[in-house]
């Protein structure tokens, strides 16, 4: 064997460690470049709405189309704000959106418990229920949604928006997961010291899954919020509708009407996105149990 | 000891009683009033003749169901397909990268995700618009330097509506992988890199089959929620012939909100039921059989 060959394949193992650690790794460069763009594109859209909200009227039919106004002007937010009942709609979203996830939060942990922690007839009765509610869509009830809220006068009433929509049979389900995770001792503990079920449940369970609590409450709140089919359905009018309903149903009968839509859409999309912005390990977390994936 | 199981029956009752209500009045409640609607000749509103079979001998004959069946059916493909495809090389592309930047880039993707489908409908709308939009320009290299109507030309429409839903809906489904992607543990990357194994190779031999449990997750959630589309195919269809673009929901509505006709409405609502049933039994079975492995 001479020395030449043992160096040129010396050489070679060396050149393929260089390549291998090399910090500068080519395709994996150009795989970042491309996944930015991709991102950007993919948040291009929102961007838009976003600026072409803050557009004067003139600019935005222009045919101009550029990425960045001439002049920020506030007309449209100004305009929505006086012509239309978003203000009304806001409060009618916020209120019906934060009782709905209240709501849903209370009953749900209460009956998680109770499944988790209680022997009591029923319990396989309410867990074939709540495995049924999963596979059953609630786009087929419309209809008898409509007739049982229209039997007790409930159309357009923030009642009639909320319960239809106290179904979220996921929310149990994560709960319950959570509560069997909770070592028994601590619930022993407490009943030695004589505290009920209720007092275990609000000042041990609850708390030990604040996190999950939070997790559940914030997905609940932005489903709420963003829920469309069913309150499209059972608020008509206009003082009674939802912001995602309102915004799609009141045209302008004149003038030029995108920037004003823009200016309706950043608004309806402005608390979900502050909520997730804020909230983002949440709301991720909450994803991940509700579709039964470890995080 | 009889006191306290007395006692404990007590406390199960007050903490399932919400529940009972809630689920009682507002999904048992309704669904056996649905299916009991179903063989009458009600309106919306009001008491009808019992007709037995006749509402499904008629609806599954009517040429409307079948196009909101077809339809329904393409917009499956054109968006399940598609778009566990593309958030399945997304989350690849943001599995690779690290700190903040991974945070930034998976927030862009994830952040329309959580919109209001309005919001979604607003400014897709307004970003094909026929005379002022921004993506005419592409439009127009396709078409002669033409504008052309994405929503109101009706071979376009579904593909549109889907390219739409895609873009909003894959943040959830790359939220998945990327959390399948992360349990892979990386000693078995490792050990194909001591094997120089490219890039490619890796990917095919060792993350493609690792995540496939994952993939089968998405498709099926995405296969049972995008039969029950409504939002967004009815949206952008406002003002449009929505009979050539109508979807099953669609059309329950139209049968009970437009021609007032709750029977029929309630016997497609079954059918549109049996469908999703059948498939959401062959999904729970599918994860069992994956739990169990």
């Amino acid at each position: 064997m001479s020395a030449e060959a043992l160096s040129g394949s010396q050489a070679a193992v060396v050149a393929e460690r260089s390549r291998r650690d090399r910090p500068l790794d080519l395709v994996g460069i150009v795989l970042t470049a491309i996944t930015l763009l991709v991102a950007l594109a993919s948040f291009f859209p929102i961007y838009w709405a976003i600026i072409t909200s803050v557009k004067p009227d003139g600019e935005v039919i222009s045919g101009s189309n550029s990425l960045w106004p001439g002049r920020f002007v506030f007309d449209s937010y100004i305009h929505i704000w006086n012509n239309t009942n978003i203000a009304i709609w806001y409060v009618n979203s916020m209120v019906t959106s934060l009782i709905i996830t209240v709501l849903v939060i209370v009953s749900s942990a209460g009956c998680a418990y109770a499944l988790s922690q209680l022997d009591f007839p029923g319990r396989r009765l309410i867990y074939v229920l709540i495995l049924a509610c999963f596979m059953v869509p609630m786009q087929a009830l419309i209809v008898n949604h409509f007739v049982l809220m229209a039997q007790f006068k409930l159309l357009n009433t923030w009642a009639g928006i909320i319960l239809p929509q106290l179904i979220v049979p996921v929310v149990i389900i994560v709960y319950k997961q959570f509560f069997d995770s909770v070592p028994k001792e601590f619930r022993e503990a407490a009943q030695m010291d004589s505290a009920g079920h209720f007092k275990i449940l609000f000042r041990i369970y609850l708390p030990m899954n604040w996190g999950v609590t939070a997790a559940l409450g914030i997905i609940t709140f932005i489903g709420a919020w963003n829920a469309f089919l069913w309150p499209f359905l059972a608020a008509t009018g206009e003082a009674t509708m939802t912001v995602p309903v309102g915004i799609t149903q009141v045209k302008d009968a004149y003038g030029i009407v995108y920037g004003k839509l823009m200016a309706s859409a950043v608004v309806a999309g402005l608390p979900v996105a502050i909520v997730y912005l804020i909230f983002q390990r949440r709301v991720t977390q909450a994803i991940m149990l509700s579709a039964g994936v470890k995080g | 000891m009889l006191r306290d199981r007395k006692q404990e029956y007590l406390t199960a009752l007050i903490l399932v009683g919400p529940f009972i209500l809630i689920y009682g009045a507002l999904f048992v409640w309704p669904t056996i009033q649905m299916v009991l609607l179903s063989f009458t000749k009600a309106p919306l509103i009001g008491v009808g003749d019992w007709v037995g079979w006749d509402n499904y001998v008629k609806i599954l004959s009517q040429k409307l169901f079948h196009s909101a069946f077809w339809n329904t059916a393409w917009f499956v493909v054109l968006t399940v397909i598609p778009n566990t495809l593309i958030s399945l090389a997304i989350a690849l592309a943001v599995n690779r990268l690290n700190g903040w930047l991974q945070g930034l880039v998976l927030a862009c993707f994830f952040l329309p995700y959580i919109l209001p489908v309005s919001v979604v409908f607003l400014t897709w709308n307004w970003i094909i618009d026929v005379q002022y939009g921004l993506a005419q320009g592409v439009v127009a290299l396709f078409n002669g330097g033409e504008p052309k109507s994405l929503t109101r030309t009706i071979p376009l429409f579904m593909p549109t509506v889907a390219f739409v839903t895609v873009w909003w809906t894959m943040g959830f489904n790359i939220l998945l992988f990327i959390a399948g992607l992360r349990n892979i543990s990386p000693e078995i990357y490792e050990a194909a890199q001591l094997d120089s194994a490219g890039r490619w190779r890796q990917f095919y031999r060792i993350t493609w089959p690792l995540v496939w449990p994952v993939t089968v997750l998405v498709l099926t959630i995405q296969l049972i929620a995008q039969l029950k589309i409504f939002d967004q195919v009815y949206l952008f269809s406002i003002g449009g012939r929505q009979d050539a673009t109508i979807t099953l929901v669609q059309y329950i509505y139209k049968l009970a909100f437009q021609q007032n006709k709750g029977g029929e409405a309630a016997t497609a609502a079954v059918l549109l039921f049996g469908m999703i049933i059948v498939l959401s039994v062959l999904q729970y079975q599918l994860l069992r059989a994956r739990g169990e492995k």
